[in-house]
């Protein structure tokens, strides 16, 4: 770990010193994805998605524009798909060549996503995946894997759950999860 | 390429929650002092150098197998990144190995600085483009992956590699990252969203009802 620590510190002080980098801009980019871009984009969209159909059918047509209307956009989301989950279908989301994940809504994939078990496995048996994440679907509930082989992301819009339809928005956007965008998870109260 | 990165399908990598079975938590964004660094000199690196998001996939998948394999996620991007850098001629092999600059830099643009970069992020680099041709292929339509090996930069996972599906939907014309990696421009081609059921990819074992889907260049293609 240490060897590695010195190594990127070198690397960064031969780019700086050869004039490719500015540092206050290897500040920005950590500063935007350590603390400005996350999951909590995408928990705003999710829950306006649940409280404004107009939304959610915009978001369902084109969620590029959909989602820029909140003000999220950019780097690795510059093509964005909305998937909603139902009583009859659940989405679930992978990349198996590297990890192209929605950056503007969920901000950086977690380890799990990145991993080879998850990459792996996601597409040739999502069920016993989701089983990990605590995640039972019933049999007749189809599961639908989204390989991420484009520049297209996928969003989960997961099901809104029962007993919640006078909760105002940010409320609702507090209970939904990276994960349940993701897809290995459910919303639940 | 077939490398160690297209891993739709292998087995043996154990479960997908390790330490615990507990994801990590939502704002834990790193799991090192360094790897915020890697991410933001990874980002930063490709003005000078002057390389695409396709170059830069195509440096990871490159790293030899057993090396990747053992490598964790910002190691793998930290040494594509060094290796595109000595490729492109901007850092010399003995300078990473010294850890110091050796020599001044090569002709390159003026880096970002932090508002620039800033706009960079909430730009990012569309890959849409105006459609080059018709669309061989319409929502409904069944195709059949094409058999290829391509031993350069390719988004055909091999699990699909001749496998029949069915068109769901049109996304437009995108740059085809199997040209734009190896700097022979942008190619766009008409993409789709291909559908493949659990049972033609995966057999009698597949689990049920299950489908699953790539996003497929045209070039990929052909009618079943």
């Amino acid at each position: 770990m240490r060897a590695v620590d010195a190594r990127v510190r070198a690397l960064e002080s031969i780019l700086v010193e050869k004039g490719y980098v500015d540092p206050a801009a290897l500040d920005e980019i950590i500063e935007t994805y350590q603390h400005r871009v996350g999951p909590r984009n995408g928990a705003h969209v999710v829950a306006r998605a649940w409280t404004d159909p107009a939304y959610a059918e915009r978001l369902a047509a084109d969620a590029t524009a959909a989602v820029a209307e909140l003000g999220y956009g950019g780097r690795g989301g510059e093509h964005l798909a909305a998937v909603f989950n139902s009583a009859r279908e659940h989405h679930l989301v992978v990349c198996t060549l590297c990890s192209c994940y929605p950056w503007p809504v969920l901000g950086l994939p977690p380890v799990w996503y990145k991993s080879p078990a998850y990459r792996s496995r996601a597409v040739l048996e999502p069920r016993a995946v989701l089983a990990e994440f605590g995640t039972v679907l019933d049999d007749d509930v189809a599961v639908r894997v989204h390989d991420s082989t484009s520049e297209l992301r996928y969003l989960v819009v997961p099901q809104r759950p029962a007993g919640t339809d006078d909760w105002p928005a940010d409320a609702l956007a507090a209970i939904v999860s990276r994960d349940s965008m993701i897809g290995t998870r459910l919303v639940s109260v | 390429m077939n490398g160690a990165h297209d891993l739709g399908g292998a087995m043996g990598f154990g479960p997908v929650l390790g330490d615990g079975g507990e994801p990590e938590p939502e704002d834990v964004r790193f799991h090192a002092g360094w790897e915020p660094l890697v991410l933001a000199l990874t980002l930063a690196a490709a003005r000078p150098g002057g390389w695409s998001i396709d170059e830069s996939r195509h440096a990871r998948e490159s790293l030899p197998p057993p090396l990747y394999l053992s490598l964790t996620y910002y190691e793998i991007w930290l040494a594509a990144t060094e290796n595109l850098l000595v490729a492109h001629g901007l850092v010399g092999a003995d300078e990473l190995a010294a850890g110091r600059s050796l020599r001044s830099g090569a002709p390159a643009p003026e880096p970002l600085d932090a508002a620039a970069a800033a706009e960079v992020l909430a730009t990012g680099a569309p890959t849409g483009r105006p459609e080059p041709a018709p669309p061989r292929f319409g929502p409904g339509d069944r195709v059949r992956a094409r058999v290829v090996h391509p031993r350069g930069h390719t988004r055909l996972p091999r699990y699909v590699r001749g496998r029949c599906g069915v068109v769901e939907s049109r996304r437009g014309a995108h740059v085809l990252p199997d040209s734009r990696a190896h700097g022979n421009g942008e190619a766009p081609e008409q993409l789709y969203t291909v559908v493949f059921t659990g049972a033609e990819l995966w057999g009698p074992d597949a689990e049920p009802t299950t489908t699953i889907s790539v996003d497929a260049w045209e070039s990929y293609l052909e009618h079943a």
